[in-house]
């Protein structure tokens, strides 16, 4: 091949990547990947798209708004709607990271009832709206033949002795201290007050204790299914959707408990600078809708965050024999021992105690 | 293996197969993860070991669904039939297919840069009449020896403040200076066995320093230039901590890809797309090598 | 003969009439200038984007102005209060005023996270009484002190005034697992919170275990491949150089696949009967599984380093050593071994320098007693978003690898390094 020829195709071979990095989208939609992301892709993208007539590209993330914080900063803002934890939310409001939202554009609920009364309370806030209540429970697989009692309580998962075996936690002390305390005995209302002192923090780093050789640290929303499915582990916090899907779409038999199960909100965002925020606000106000709610809560085992689309959650989308409405962390048989993450606290206390967990983790 | 000496005693002798034994055992070692991950990437199962059908040689055991995955993921509409549509999407919309664009285009890009500079560089510093040599040297090495996590960091907090992070040419800059240590030691090395008189012969003959240059000089150390390009091209192209700070998610490289794989989605797929690139890493070695023969070939005839 | 007479020494001239001297000056000056123009190009784009982004970074690690930009009436009482005596009324004031405007602009959650890092708990404090803010009355002193009672505290004052300081020892400190309170100078931290200090030394012992492992099976290996026949070298060289070549996340995938509880290794041993199905060995998510990861990634770059030196000892001082009547161990203690030294220091600087900086290794396999300084590192640079106490902690780190890189300058010298 002569020089030139070669100077060619490599020209033509450049240009091509080039002209085809830029990926065309009306809206960039992040989220937390696997079946989460798909249950929104197939409540919210799709119908979204199929009536503006706009496309839409989904990125995965890991949480935490460290990538909102260098576009904003860096002026440079790809990101159009972002889904993140409540604390998140309001850490990056604070900051100035976020656009604020206005409630008068979300739709009312089908029978009339404002979008600011159909929400549940705590939902709504200055720069974040709500899509979904989540929960954080434990899960076994219950195809691993053992001669157990079935666990009922948050007492059960530390308890090495009739249930020995390597536990999976989420490597945080958001959570995870809290289940100590409330395994410990703590009633759920007095959590947070005794996480507040320092007898509080001291007492669940020694329930900890008890079981910290045993603890397989995960960090990623697709870990604990992995890991139950491995067998190396017996028991794992976990997000309960990720469970239930591993469970019903996947055929994995895993089992939750719901005992002291702590729930939070997730919220989709819109960072500073936007691109494309008269898009984003709509597809904002369109997937929070009553139907797209609804809709969602079909996929996976959500709670939709409106009181009125917890009347119209149906069934399984792939299985008509489960019904969705037993399976959310709102159905009252989850709810008789639940806690609520209080995001002031975490916003006052998380550098601090993230200090002292990484400690007490590598000691 | 060489005869050995009349004089070996029954101890050196015993040594001697002893020795060779635990040396295989290191290379078995070195070699072993590379080995076990191809395999693997053919498991039909989601996990990441050897099942028993595996095993036993069970062809049902062995799939190529995760090379499939590849072309597959992030694809709008995976499920339909093979045709000109199906091509489009997955080149517009598939992760591992954009992921690997990505790779060869800020790859290529950071390779030509630092190789052109680092040439260049090399080739000042191998003058004896540079001042401060050492000095300047070090500093153009030291990418090399800076932890990559504060470099990364750095260039993150740094090209943030100058709109650069998040861009295609933030993270080729990134890599180009990560790559330009390489260039010069193998530049440098091929030229300290340079013979200057080449040069004072050819300017003898009434060429310019350019033509010098052109006509005498880069056919020599050609070999090192491109070694050097090469290893830059595969730091560039194994680079991952420098992307996870600096690249949205649509500059995502292959390593990248892999880190999110390994991280949050945890398929097999990671270990199809491992064994392409072990395949790509046996033939850069190969081209290498051949480089390497032709030089020693070129430097027996030159050679003083 | 020739005359001996000395004439005056006139200068020796160059064809066109300049002294020589000056000629030679000039050539001299004019190929400095080519050398350094070729040079130029690199050093420029280098500094831009490796030194000045590095520097800046480090800066962020003394200078923090985060709380005196969105609060500056307050820094100015800070910087004339003492911090012993209690706030005064004027100070309050300048609180309140503050409070307002960050509100307002939503600069006050910036404020609120840089006094939380100092003080635990008072962000809430912050952000709840600026919404109050508007509606308090003078005297400002007991209107705030009614918003909330936490007000009347000193160390919150305290933590404030160390924030209102620019320039601060404060995150250093913190790196070192101390404080620096207004009162008392430097303390050390909360012992609960010690974590730094123990993370550094952990760094350290790891490194040097991957670097005496790398040594202790890189040796062999780069004596048997620098003495075989070229041919046969060249071949087992590929071993060395294919996973040299590797993808470094590649090896540490396969790692996870080989170590983990399911994995190669163990359900080996379960086969072969060593160890019972329930019984796993942990290989994996612990300090064992980083160290065999780190030394398999780095072990290239020992046996590299050693063989280019073993290369070039000549064979003929062995069979010396034994005519002269050793045995073939005095013979390679005595005479091999001390030839290769500079081969080893080459070697186990570049690996221990390379493995303090690690971090995708640790970050997959490690778990939690495998985690080194850089994941701590990242883990502030992007979860906590404490980018001045990454920086501090990077600054440290940086330091320790300079001193290292200078060493091994010394030693051995950069200009030598041979990659094979």
């Amino acid at each position: 091949m002569s020089g030139l020829t070669k100077k060619i195709i490599a020209i033509a071979g450049a240009s091509a990547f080039v002209s085809s990095a830029a990926i065309a989208a009306d809206l960039t939609v992040v989220s937390w990947g696997g079946a989460y992301t798909k249950s929104q892709v197939e409540a919210y993208h799709k119908p979204w798209m199929a009536k503006t007539g706009k496309a839409i590209v989904s990125e995965d993330y890991g949480g935490g708004i460290a990538e909102i914080k260098a576009q904003v900063e860096s002026g440079n803002v790809t990101w159009d709607v972002v889904d993140v934890e409540l604390s998140d939310a309001i850490r990056a409001c604070d900051e100035g990271l976020l656009e604020p939202i206005d409630h008068s554009i979300l739709p009312p609920a089908p029978d009339g009832t404002p979008a600011t009364e159909d929400f549940l309370p705590g939902t709504l806030h200055d720069c974040a709206v709500a899509n979904i209540v989540w929960s954080s429970v434990y899960a076994y697989d219950s195809s691993k033949t053992r001669n157990w009692n079935k666990p009922t309580t948050m007492a059960d998962f530390f308890n090495t002795k009739a249930y020995p075996g390597k536990r999976g936690m989420r490597k945080s002390p958001k959570v995870t201290m809290e289940f100590a305390l409330i395994a410990d005995g703590v009633p759920v209302s007095e959590v947070y007050d005794v996480l507040g002192t320092e007898e509080g923090v001291a007492r669940a780093f020694a329930k900890l204790d008890t079981i910290k050789d045993d603890v397989v640290w995960w960090e990623a929303g697709a870990q604990p299914p992995q890991l139950l499915a491995d067998g190396e582990v017996v028991f794992s916090t976990a997000w309960n959707g990720r469970v239930f899907n591993a469970k019903n779409a996947e055929g994995q038999s895993f089992e939750m408990v719901w005992d002291g199960q702590i729930y939070d909100l997730d919220l989709w965002v819109i960072p500073k600078g936007s691109k494309n925020k008269e898009a984003a606000l709509d597809f904002v106000a369109f997937s929070t809708a009553t139907e797209q709610l609804a809709a969602q809560a079909s996929w996976i085992s959500y709670g939709p965050a409106r009181a009125s689309s917890e009347a119209r959650i149906g069934t399984f989308h792939s299985d008509d024999s489960i019904n969705m409405a037993d399976h959310m962390p709102t159905a009252a048989a989850n709810f008789k021992n639940a806690l609520q993450n209080d995001f002031e606290f975490w916003a006052d206390n998380a550098d601090q105690l993230n200090e002292r967990f990484n400690a007490w983790l590598s000691s | 293996m060489a005869k050995l000496p009349p004089y070996t005693s029954t101890g050196e002798y015993i040594w001697h197969y002893v020795y060779r034994g635990i040396c295989g055992l290191i290379f078995l070692f070195l070699i072993l993860p590379i080995i076990v991950v191809l395999p693997l990437s053919f498991n039909v199962e989601p996990y990441f070991s050897f099942t028993k059908g595996m095993l036993n040689f069970n062809p049902e055991a062995y799939s190529l669904r995760w090379y499939e995955d590849i072309l597959r993921n992030g694809m709008s509409a995976p499920d339909e039939p093979f045709g000109w549509a199906w091509l489009a999407d997955t080149w517009n919309n598939g992760q591992w297919i954009r992921a690997i664009r990505n790779s060869f285009f800020i790859g290529i890009c950071a390779t030509l840069l630092s190789t052109a500079l680092g040439t260049l560089a090399a080739i000042g510093l191998s003058r004896s009449e540079m001042p401060y040599r050492r000095l300047v040297m070090s500093i153009l090495i030291s990418p090399m020896i800076v932890p990559l996590i504060i470099t990364a960091a750095g260039m993150f907090y740094f090209y943030s403040q100058v709109h650069l992070s998040q861009t295609y040419l933030g993270v080729i800059m990134a890599h180009a200076v990560l790559g330009t240590p390489f260039v010069i030691i193998t530049v440098t090395a091929t030229l300290v066995g340079f013979d200057k008189s080449l040069v004072r012969a050819s300017q003898s003959l009434g060429a310019g320093a350019l033509t010098t240059f052109r006509k005498v000089q880069m056919p020599l150390i050609i070999p090192g230039v491109i070694s050097g390009g090469l290893f830059a091209f595969i730091t560039s192209f194994d680079e991952v901590v420098a992307v996870l700070f600096l690249a949205s998610p649509e500059q995502r490289t292959i390593p990248r890809q892999m880190w999110s794989g390994i991280r949050e989605q945890i398929s097999p797929t990671i270990l199809a797309v491992a064994t392409l690139l072990v395949l790509l890493s046996i033939i850069l070695l190969t081209v290498l090598e051949l480089l390497r023969r032709r030089s020693e070939r070129l430097r027996g005839i030159t050679s003083s | 003969m020739a005359d001996s007479q000395t004439a005056p020494l006139e200068p020796i001239t160059a064809a066109d009439g300049t002294p020589l001297k000056k000629k030679l000056a000039q050539a001299l000056f004019r190929s400095r200038v080519r050398a350094v123009s070729l040079v130029v190009p690199l050093f420029a784009f280098v500094m831009a984007s490796f030194v000045i982004p590095i520097i800046a970074l480090m800066w962020q690690g003394v200078y923090n102005d985060r709380f005196s930009s969105h609060m500056p009436n307050l820094t100015e009482q800070l910087t004339m209060w003492d911090g012993l005596t209690e706030p005064n009324e004027k100070m309050y004031e300048a609180l309140v005023a503050d409070l307002k405007t960050a509100r307002a602009d939503r600069t006050i959650g910036r404020a609120a996270t840089r006094v939380n890092q100092e003080s635990p708990g008072t962000r809430s404090l912050f952000t709840s009484t600026a919404r109050k803010a508007k509606k308090l009355k003078p005297p400002f002193k007991e209107s705030v002190i009614k918003a909330n009672k936490k007000w009347d505290n000193i160390e919150v004052w305290q933590a404030m005034k160390i924030t209102s300081q620019d320039l601060t020892p404060g995150f250093y400190a913190t790196a070192l697992d101390g404080r620096y309170t207004v009162d008392q100078g430097f303390v050390r931290q909360d012992e609960k919170r010690q974590i730094y200090v123990k993370l550094f030394w952990r760094t350290m012992l790891i490194s040097a275990t991957v670097m005496g492992l790398c040594l202790l099976l890189g040796y062999p290996v780069a004596y048997l491949l620098a003495t075989l026949p070229l041919r046969t070298s060249n071949l087992l060289m590929i071993m060395v150089l294919l996973p040299f070549w590797t993808s470094l996340l590649v090896r540490t995938t396969a790692w996870i696949a080989i170590l983990q509880s399911q994995g190669v290794i163990n359900d080996l041993m379960v086969f072969v009967g060593i160890t019972a199905d329930d019984a796993r060995f942990s290989l994996i998510y612990n300090m064992t599984g980083t160290i065999i990861a780190m030394t398999h990634i780095l072990l290239p770059f020992m046996i590299l380093p050693l063989y280019s030196v073993m290369k070039t000892i000549p064979p003929s001082y062995m069979r010396a050593a034994r005519s002269l009547g050793a045995t073939p161990t005095m013979a390679f203690i005595k005479v091999y071994m001390p030839q290769t030294i500079p081969g080893i220091g080459a070697g186990g600087l570049l690996v221990f320098i390379l493995a303090i900086g690690y971090y995708i290794t640790p970050a997959l396999v490690g778990g939690q007693d495998g985690q080194l300084i850089s994941n701590m590192i990242a883990y502030h640079m992007q979860k906590s978003l404490n980018w001045s106490l990454a920086a501090a902690l990077g600054g440290i780190l940086l330091a320790g690898v300079l001193v290292l890189y200078w060493a091994y300058d010394k030693v051995i010298g950069i200009d030598n390094m041979k990659l094979g």
